[in-house]
């Protein structure tokens, strides 16, 4: 009989663990794909929707036209899963069994969770680009934005992709000072980490970006409510920030029905995970795959890229019997636009942060890590058709493995006096 | 890493201040560590937090953020801030004897 492997999701990691699971089962597995909706947005491409510099139609695919020939798609809300009886219970009142579940639902947008932030200034003196309907909201208003106080808030962490909150200071900068405005705009980054990132090296890289480009940065400063009539940020320790136009990292989450399942999350709706095997804590034949997971790396498309194979491969090993592969190293890289046409690259794992070098062969590149470049950009372009063409059908992309390759980046400690 | 003496035993810290050695961890430890990162004295709410901490991290391996600590510990994401200035997790994790936090990443 056919292996019933279901994937909750449709998104990034859904979409290339069903296509490469399809390609070594054949008729062998049946796959069932569900999603509540046919809209599969390149996450990605919504940083440059509120400039104007991507159309919102060019970010968005259905679905069903990413998955293989062979692959049941199936629109529907799930309500539960019961991981002792193996089963999914959709809204609607199916109940499907399963002998490999892969959780690929990732993170959920919560503004609801902070006090004053999605009341009826939502969409006026506050926004959001990290959903689609948010990004395309906020062009209009960035364009009508002539002076005053801009203020990026990363509510509090995880949220993903990390560096896309930067990002949007350095485009906001650099289209405000296209416009002839920049003088009259004071940019603030808001985090409640200690720097403008999580890892040193590239911490003190970008807090460095930042200054260059007269960014401010508020650090350690964790959200508690805002006051959208007053327009000012408050957190937790009574201290205040003011803005006239908040663009604001709402908390992330999991989604409803992990809640709702017992056993199966985390206090926050993360799915508590093994960070090698990236098989679940709760059930052996449960696997996940990107944001949904708990695994103590960035949530980004390319997290999720990389523990494609590894995923797959255990699925397969789990339904013959054999021990799974730790084979996910926690590799992540993600490119950081820094506006002006360039942009940065930054290549990491559970155990190395983002350092210098060259990526993807050592030395040779030549992509330049942590360093600005026009060629950086560019490739962060050329990454677009390469999702939809190579990535989401579960190929591989040659020359970038998942295997994070330290070799040739310089040690921290080498490196004296911070970033050059 | 650093090398130090708190209440009387050897202990390694990390460049950011944490025990390497979670194992090495005792309440006198705890008690030196908050003194020397401005909490005089420890409360049992404070211990309640601390002993939370703990018990999440030896568990599942990782110690919880700020925002799962509202929900799950019984102590209010307000009150955190008031008994454990600025970062209530990461200066709860390091008086606790445990690593940084990984929500941040």
């Amino acid at each position: 009989m056919a292996h019933r492997i279901v994937i909750l999701g449709g998104g990034t990691g859904g979409t290339l663990v069903a296509n490469r699971l399809q390609r070594r089962y054949g008729r062998q597995a049946s796959i069932t794909v569900i999603d509540r909706d046919d809209a599969h947005v390149y996450q990605p491409g919504l940083l440059f929707v509120p400039f104007g510099l991507t159309e919102a139609e060019e970010v968005v695919r259905p679905r069903h036209a990413q998955l293989r020939d062979g692959i049941d798609f199936r629109l529907a809300e799930v309500a539960s899963v019961d991981i002792a009886a193996a089963t999914v219970d959709l809204l609607d009142g199916e109940r499907l069994g399963y002998d490999v579940l892969v959780i690929a639902t990732g993170a959920s947008l919560q503004p609801q969770e902070t006090e004053g932030l999605s009341g009826p200034e939502w969409g006026s003196s506050i926004h959001t680009f990290y959903s689609l309907e948010g990004a395309i909201a906020l062009r209009p208003a960035l364009e009508a934005f002539e002076g005053g106080r801009l203020v990026v808030d990363i509510i509090d962490m995880p949220i993903k992709c990390p560096v896309a909150p930067l990002e949007f200071c350095f485009l906001a900068d650099w289209q405000l000072r296209q416009r002839g405005l920049r003088d009259e705009v004071e940019i603030t980054l808001v985090t409640p980490l200690d720097g403008a990132f999580t890892k040193p090296v590239a911490s003190a890289r970008l807090g460095a970006l930042l200054e260059e480009k007269n960014i401010r940065v508020e650090a350690e400063f964790a959200t508690g409510r805002v006051d959208a009539l007053a327009r000012t940020l408050h957190s937790w320790d009574e201290r205040e920030i003011s803005y006239d136009l908040l663009v604001a990292v709402p908390v992330h989450g999991g989604p409803t029905y992990i809640e709702r399942s017992p056993a199966l999350g985390d206090a926050l709706g993360f799915v508590p995970t093994d960070r090698h095997t990236l098989q679940s804590k709760a059930a052996a034949n449960v696997f996940v795959i990107g944001d949904a997971s708990d695994v103590p790396t960035s949530k980004a498309g390319s997290v999720t890229h990389f523990e494609g194979e590894t995923v797959v491969e255990n699925i397969q090993r789990h339904l013959e019997g054999s021990e799974l592969a730790s084979t996910y190293d926690g590799h992540a890289n993600c490119f950081i636009e820094t506006g002006f046409h360039k942009a940065l690259l930054i290549d990491f794992d559970y155990d190395t942060e983002p350092l210098p070098g060259r990526f993807p062969e050592p030395r040779l590149g030549p992509l330049a890590l942590l360093s600005e470049s026009r060629l950086n950009h560019l490739a962060k372009l050329a990454f677009q058709p390469l999702y939809w063409h190579v990535l989401l059908p579960g190929h591989d992309i040659p020359g970038v493995g998942a295997p994070f390759h330290p070799a040739a980046r310089q040690p921290a400690g080498h490196r004296s006096g911070g970033p050059r | 890493m650093t090398t130090m003496t708190l209440a009387g035993t050897l202990v390694e810290l990390d460049a950011e201040g944490f025990l390497v050695d979670a194992g090495q961890w005792n309440e006198q430890i705890a008690q030196e560590i908050a003194a020397g990162n401005g909490i005089e004295q420890l409360s049992d709410r404070h211990w309640q937090v601390i002993n939370f901490m703990r018990k999440s991290y030896l568990e599942t391996g990782s110690a919880p953020s700020i925002r799962s600590l509202g929900k799950t510990s019984g102590v209010p994401i307000k009150e955190l801030y008031e008994l454990f200035p600025k970062g209530p997790a990461k200066l709860a994790a390091k008086i606790g004897g445990i690593p940084k936090p990984r929500g941040c990443i």
